[in-house]
């Protein structure tokens, strides 16, 4: 983004930053009202579809008694229901649209491309085609689709990482080679779908779209696992990223240790993706347009990290409530209303922006 | 063709015609009955052999090369058209929703209209890219920054996510749908008959003149809108120009042959860097050109692959455009830094 987006955007809001300096204990930093304001307006909203989410099923619990029950406390029926039966969808829902959305932020920010999603770069169509030949060729390995689509994607993304390598990496190289790896991992998906028999093109199709449908705490695990590492990697990367924005040659000079930094951004934002699209599938658009939703919705110049998180939180819980509402009696595929829903709020954003600076 | 570079740009087209030429050709005497050259050569002139090559020749192979020369030409200029209009060189020709409205429209065509010929929905379909095409020009021009090749870009990615999710509702929830739309959805050059060829021919033809003749006025865009205004170009109808032309183009080809918008990705970046090599740089008046010859031997390589791999079975094209694109394709990038836009 432009220096005049982030300038135009303060001047907007009042005063969209601030500087401060504590003489003890020495620190100095920048505060962000605007942004706290929207992260905790976000979680906030992410705790409220998370609870009411799972009050929904074929037998009703109140909100209250959920609350109750995620402290620990309440009767042991509803302790079952909830425990068991209930939060392990809702758990996935959570840590995959974080993990989506960080994953397309890191993305976003290393190539200065709000096209450049991690879905576009031959991860997800690794795991899909990973998953569909389980389904078409039968050839499940006894691995599962989680597990299988999780190889996939690593496989995927090491073959990506390794061609687009030649005496270091840019991240331009890498989103080209990905799109080509991509491609190929797509054609080959279509083709399976294409040869396989009718049940089994519906099987992959309903894998495809995304679905949180009969999540089981044995899903959990490995996602919880890669969110509680990589997310606070990501934080951590965050103040080199922003260096990396400012083009290879300006981040050295400002001291970034470019190619490191890349690699280990690389590594944050495909295993946050890789381990998500394994347990929910591709949740259509979470990862492309949360960042973009967050960094309009907190008038940043780069899609803020924490904020994306919890949007893309918000995205999956509050799509996977409308797939199962909807329609009494039957549960759309999450990825179906991700997809649709996303749409419209990308593209109110986009109208809604008053400058041509902070239009992209 | 504008001057410059002096004959090697001139000897590069030469050479690119003439091995589109000979793929044309091998299109034509390869398959499940292979036909000596000579032999096309004479039924060409109208000497055959016999009428059963003769039939072979005329009512199979000349319409599914002719489809496979304007559809890949077709979806080679679209592609280096968009990406002049975005300024963006991971756009490709589906990201205005063309080939995701075309998709959509099949599918629901199938599935709520009883649709059921194998052509039957090409007008469906092609109304659907329309659709698609213009509510993402007019979405990307709201607001009162009006509009910019980043926010129409993000539109189209909006309004494409949109009908993909919408078509994947449908064909879940109608097997039919899926049962057809999943064999387009692969891209084709198979069994289409001249009739397909001849229902879209116009279509490309009308959109092949605007993409051309918008060179010029690419070539200035891509210093940036302000400058290209201050040149007196009107960016307005610059854009408009172009995106229809990328929606006649994309549109046509794509309610053909299925999706195969890769083509018009991969097929861009190299005429840049056979421009660079000739000594002309990123003239739009020779990008064009170069790609709309470049892209049909992609697609006629990948469809003659196809027919001999498996014979007498077939893999789709569709599928090795992108097996044979794009290792080409990232090899091209491992080799260089890419020319950018």
């Amino acid at each position: 983004m432009t220096p005049s987006a982030s300038a135009s955007s303060a001047a907007v809001t009042g005063s969209s930053r601030r500087t401060f300096r504590l003489a003890v204990p020495p620190v100095s930093g920048v505060l962000r009202p605007r942004l706290a304001a929207v992260c905790a307006a976000l979680a906030a909203g992410v705790f409220l579809v998370f609870c009411w989410g799972v009050t929904i099923g074929d037998y009703p619990i109140g909100l209250g008694e959920v609350m109750k029950a995620l402290a620990g406390s309440g009767d042991p029926g509803t302790l079952l229901v909830v425990r068991e039966l209930r939060l392990p969808r809702a758990v996935v829902g959570l840590l995959a649209g974080v993990a989506f959305a960080v994953s397309g932020a890191l993305f976003q920010t290393m190539t200065r491309n709000p096209l450049a999603s991690p879905d576009m770069i031959g991860i997800i169509e690794g795991a899909g085609t990973a998953v569909v030949a389980g389904i078409v060729l039968g050839w499940d390995g006894g691995l599962g689709t989680q597990s299988l689509g999780l190889l996939g994607a690593v496989v995927t993304a090491l073959v990506v990482y390794v061609l687009a390598w030649r005496r270091g990496t840019t991240g331009y190289r890498i989103i080209l080679v990905g799109i080509g790896v991509a491609w190929m991992c797509t054609s080959a998906t279509d083709f399976l779908i294409a040869r396989g028999g009718r049940f089994q093109a519906q099987a992959a199709m309903g894998w495809l779209v995304g679905n949180l449908n009969g999540r089981d705490w044995p899903q959990v695990g490995p996602l919880a696992v890669a969110v509680a590492v990589l997310v606070p990697a990501a934080l951590l990367l965050g103040r080199w990223m922003r260096t990396l924005q400012l083009g290879d040659d300006l981040a050295t000079s400002l001291g970034t240790p470019v190619q490191r930094v890349r690699l280990a951004l690389l590594l944050v934002g495909v295993g946050l993706i890789a381990f998500a699209t394994a347990a929910a599938g591709p949740v259509a658009f979470v990862a492309l347009a949360a960042p973009q939703i967050a960094q309009r919705l907190a008038g940043t110049a780069w899609p803020p990290l924490v904020a994306s998180g919890l949007t893309g939180a918000l995205a999956v819980l509050s799509a996977d409530l409308i797939a199962r509402t909807l329609i009494p009696g039957t549960e759309l595929p999450v990825g179906i209303v991700t997809g649709v829903l996303g749409a419209p709020v990308l593209l109110w954003l986009l109208i809604r922006a008053n400058r041509a600076g902070s239009g992209g | 063709m504008p001057r410059g570079g002096g004959l090697r740009p001139v000897l590069l087209v030469v050479v690119l015609t003439a091995l589109l030429v000979l793929l044309c050709l091998l299109s034509i005497a390869l398959g499940a009955l292979s036909i000596p050259i000579d032999e096309v050569v004479r039924a060409l002139f109208g000497h055959p052999e016999s009428t059963r090559v003769e039939n072979v020749i005329w009512s199979v192979r000349i319409p599914r090369t002719a489809l496979g020369l304007a559809a890949g030409a077709a979806l080679g200029l679209a592609g280096a058209l968009m990406q002049a209009l975005t300024r963006n060189p991971l756009a490709d020709p589906g990201v205005l929703g063309v080939s995701a409205g075309a998709a959509f429209a099949i599918v629901v065509s199938i599935a709520f209209l009883g649709v059921g010929s194998l052509f039957g929905y090409i007008w469906f379909a092609f109304a659907g890219a329309l659709v698609a095409s213009v509510a993402v020009y007019l979405l990307g021009g709201l607001g009162r920054s009006g509009q910019t090749p980043v926010k129409l870009a993000l539109a189209g990615v909006a309004v494409t996510s949109l009908l993909t999710s919408l078509t994947g509702a449908v064909a879940l929830t109608e097997p039919d749908a899926l049962n057809r739309y999943r064999f387009w959805n692969a891209g084709s050059l198979a069994d289409r008959d001249a009739g397909v060829v001849l229902q879209v021919l116009p279509f490309l033809v009308v959109g092949a003149l605007l993409a051309l003749s918008s060179a010029p006025a690419l070539n200035s865009l891509a210093f940036g809108d302000d400058v290209a205004a201050s040149l007196g170009r009107r960016l307005g109808l610059v854009r408009l120009r172009g995106v229809a032309a990328v929606t006649l183009l994309t549109g046509a080809a794509v309610v053909a042959i299925g999706p195969v918008v890769f083509v018009g990705l991969v097929v861009p970046h190299v005429a840049r860097v056979l421009a660079q090599q000739a000594g002309i740089g990123p003239d739009h008046r020779w990008l064009l050109p170069l790609s709309a010859v470049l892209a049909p031997c992609l697609v006629l390589a990948a469809d003659i692959i196809g027919r001999l791999v498996v014979r007498p079975s077939e893999i789709q094209a569709g599928i090795l455009v992108a097996f044979i694109g794009a290792p080409f394709f990232i090899a091209l990038v491992r080799r260089r830094r890419l020319a950018e836009v």
